[in-house]
């Protein structure tokens, strides 16, 4: 079995992550609850060695893995990748141009 | 590109032939219009959480159990069980962990010391001969260990087999795919067995924050997600056997 460390710290880790991804209401979303509810169903914070327990622990510090690495990973994309195409306005805006307004809209 | 987000509220509902998601009053499809139905409802509500994490505008590609789920649907590379196992076990014979270099000495030694564990886990395990080679050919690997992994796998269901054909061409390895399937390592590990040489690179050079860790991240959440998929479409106690028919 892989070594994980303690279950305790995953299920914190993970609650986090969960808190992250959803906002306001964490608490209530189904998520949050589902792993609460298997977390105090299998007691995986105690230091029993019960088959379930570890493969519900290797589950939740997967799940801890993915949320956590989309989060860094969306962040490294909107600080490096995320700038996208510049608008007319702001191309116009690169040689000091500004662009023409119409008041009734084109011609 | 990126959709605006059109929905307030997400929300599971049990169906026919397993758990669907719905965004608002609408049921979510996939996308050649099936209806999204997944087998387990751990399953869906961790499609339901990337559905509800999503804030302006809808990112794709953060959601790949989303995507797992609609390739496991769709099976838009219209692949049969055999062929799907066929190209898993085709992997062996390119294996990230069996294929060494020679030169520079200390990256040939890193590669030994990090991979033969492994390589002799997955051979205890299986019962297998696996080896490693330096030559440019890559392994010689026994037809009757391709035999063995090819039954092995033969006993995971279709959507599981999706999940592991991808997590080992995220890992470029069938061996650092069952280790982490079996649980004999974590994803983190896994990544890192796989990209030892890109480490060893940084470790040398320096790292590249937007380049590395970048790349470093997307694997790391690819194959979280496959994991967690395999993982979740196994499991005999939550899931809808009808769904999952071969």
């Amino acid at each position: 079995m892989a070594a994980l460390g303690a279950p305790l710290r995953t299920l914190r880790a993970l609650l986090r992550e969960l808190r992250h991804a959803s906002g306001r209401s964490y608490r209530d979303s189904p998520a949050y609850r589902h792993v609460l509810a298997a977390f105090r169903a299998h007691r995986v914070t105690s230091e029993k060695l019960c088959r379930a327990q570890q493969e519900l622990h290797f589950q939740a510090a997967t799940y801890l893995c993915l949320l956590r690495s989309v989060r860094e990973h969306e962040a490294l994309h909107r600080e490096y990748h995320g700038r996208g195409e510049r608008s007319p306005q702001q191309v116009a805006g690169l040689v000091g141009f500004r662009l023409p307004q119409q008041p009734g809209g084109k011609g | 590109s990126e959709r605006k987000k059109f929905y307030q509220n997400v929300s599971i509902s049990q169906g026919e032939g397993g758990f669907e998601i719905n965004l608002d009053h609408r049921k979510l499809k996939t996308p050649q219009a099936k209806l999204f139905t997944v087998p387990s409802e751990a399953l869906a509500i961790a499609v339901a959480t990337e559905w509800d994490s999503q804030k302006d505008t809808i990112k794709f590609y953060t959601m790949h159990l989303t995507t797992l789920c609609n390739t496991a649907l769709d099976n838009p590379t219209q692949r049969n069980k055999t062929q799907l196992i066929r190209a898993a076990v085709k992997f062996l014979e390119t294996d990230t962990v069996c294929y060494r270099v020679e030169e520079p000495p200390a990256l040939a030694e890193l590669q030994k010391n990090e991979w033969d564990p492994v390589v002799a886990w997955a051979e205890k395990r299986y019962n297998v001969t696996i080896g490693s080679s330096t030559s440019i050919l890559g392994p010689n690997i026994p037809a009757s260990t391709k035999e063995t992994f090819i039954s092995h796998l033969a006993s995971y269901n279709m959507w599981a087999l999706q999940g592991i054909e991808f997590v080992i061409t995220q890992l470029k390895s069938l061996i650092l795919s069952m280790s982490l399937i079996d649980r004999h390592i974590t994803v983190e590990k896994a990544v890192l067995l796989s990209r030892l040489e890109e480490e060893y690179q940084i470790r040398r050079w320096g790292n590249v924050e937007w380049a590395h860790d970048y790349d470093l991240c997307e694997l790391r959440a690819r194959t979280a997600a496959g994991t967690l998929f395999v993982h979740l479409c196994s499991e005999s106690s939550t899931v809808k056997h009808k769904l999952l028919q071969d």
